[in-house]
């Protein structure tokens, strides 16, 4: 037996677990995320942990797609596609169990009970996530200027998110970060 | 076929609107997740509300949040369960596979395209600099996002979902506790508690 533990499994425990803990979707989970690769099992460095983030927000597709990133760092492609699928299976099995389930018994109140207890979590859970990847990359001043300029952009008009990614991603590139 | 009203039971239309089109297959359900999916820049779910209610009309705006209200309130990635539950209304386990597949499996092979990219040029000082300031966006657009879904707690003056959410905050963001221990506390008082308050509201 190998005395050391196969990435691939702890991949899978990792996300696995993760996958069913993740109120409020895959952003809510970017602190867990942060702890478990960076501080934990230090498979990347806080720094390449802004950049996978970054990198997961400019492709498209779901978010979640930070896990395949962290995967791939952790394991080459055997861990980007087990990582993925880990995030996303146990989670889905439980939506198709349930959806099944509410069509059966219709007149619960409890799903609106639920949301609403649930929502001030994943507000706060997002928050964190923010300041934490806020905090693994640069801190520079025009970074925290830039940062709360494209939240203020975004918060008052309907600009395409992808438009305020690639203008960070120019002023970086010309050096103003 | 699994849908609980056919259309033989709506009402008449007498506008065009409403009229729904024929339940997707399998295949149409890979497509259409597959084609929201890359297009999906900065989050899936506004390209899958315009796909499936405006572009298919495999659902009616209506039942589309109600799917989605569904989703959101379990765990995991909104938009994954959102394919699972929509796939499976029309297909049953093929169809939520096919859904999950179109949805997961084109975008991540792209991602892991850059993760090569990443792997091998992620040291260039260029990238460094570039990534800096996509980094710098992509936490100004969820500092956004967090003050949308925060500004109707503060108009309702929710002082129990507020201070649910500073609480969780500091767990997470300060202390660094492990997300299961601070939910496995937060998730039975936070619900327990809007029970009380919802039944005293309604009483």
């Amino acid at each position: 037996m190998n005395p050391i533990p196969n990435p691939i499994w702890s991949l899978v425990l990792t996300f696995g677990l993760m996958s069913l803990f993740a109120v409020g979707g895959a952003n809510a989970a970017i602190p867990e995320m942060h702890r478990i690769a960076v501080e934990v099992n230090h498979w990347i460095t806080d720094r390449q942990f802004a950049d996978l983030y970054a990198i997961s927000q400019l492709s498209p597709g779901p978010n979640v797609l930070i896990v395949t990133l962290i995967g791939y760092a952790v394991a080459g492609f055997g861990g980007a596609l087990v990582a993925t699928l880990a995030m996303c299976v146990p989670t889905a099995a439980l939506a198709y169990i349930v959806s099944r389930w509410l069509r059966r018994s219709s007149t619960s109140r409890w799903p609106s009970v639920i949301q609403t207890a649930l929502v001030p979590l994943s507000i706060g859970l997002m928050a964190a996530s923010a300041m934490i990847v806020a905090q693994a990359a640069d801190r520079t001043w025009p970074a925290v200027v830039l940062t709360l300029a494209v939240a203020a952009l975004a918060y008052t008009t309907r600009l395409n998110p992808l438009w305020l990614l690639l203008a960070g991603g120019v002023l970086g590139f010309a050096g103003v970060i | 076929m699994s849908l609980e009203s056919p259309p033989a039971d709506v009402p008449a239309p007498e506008l065009p609107k409403p009229a729904k089109s024929a339940p997707p297959g399998v295949v149409a359900l890979f497509l259409a997740f597959a084609k929201m999916s890359l297009a999906g820049f900065g989050g899936v779910l506004a390209f899958a509300r315009r796909g499936i209610v405006e572009e298919h009309k495999w659902m009616t705006a209506d039942e589309f949040n109600e799917t989605f209200a569904l989703c959101h309130f379990l765990p995991g990635p909104n938009i994954v369960n959102l394919s699972v539950v929509f796939g499976s209304r029309f297909a049953g386990v093929a169809g939520a596979i096919a859904a999950f597949a179109g949805l997961i499996g084109p975008p991540m092979l792209l991602v892991m395209v850059l993760a090569v990219l990443y792997a091998h040029f992620g040291q260039l000082e260029v990238l460094r600099r570039i990534l800096a300031g996509i980094s710098c966006g992509a936490v100004g657009l969820l500092i956004a996002v967090v003050v949308k879904m925060l500004m109707p707690l503060l108009k309702r003056r929710d002082i129990f979902g507020l201070v649910m959410m500073i609480a969780v905050f500091v767990a997470i963001g300060l202390a660094r506790l492990p997300l299961q221990v601070v939910l496995l506390v937060a998730v039975p008082i936070s619900i327990g508690v809007t029970f009380i308050l919802m039944r005293r509201v309604s009483a």
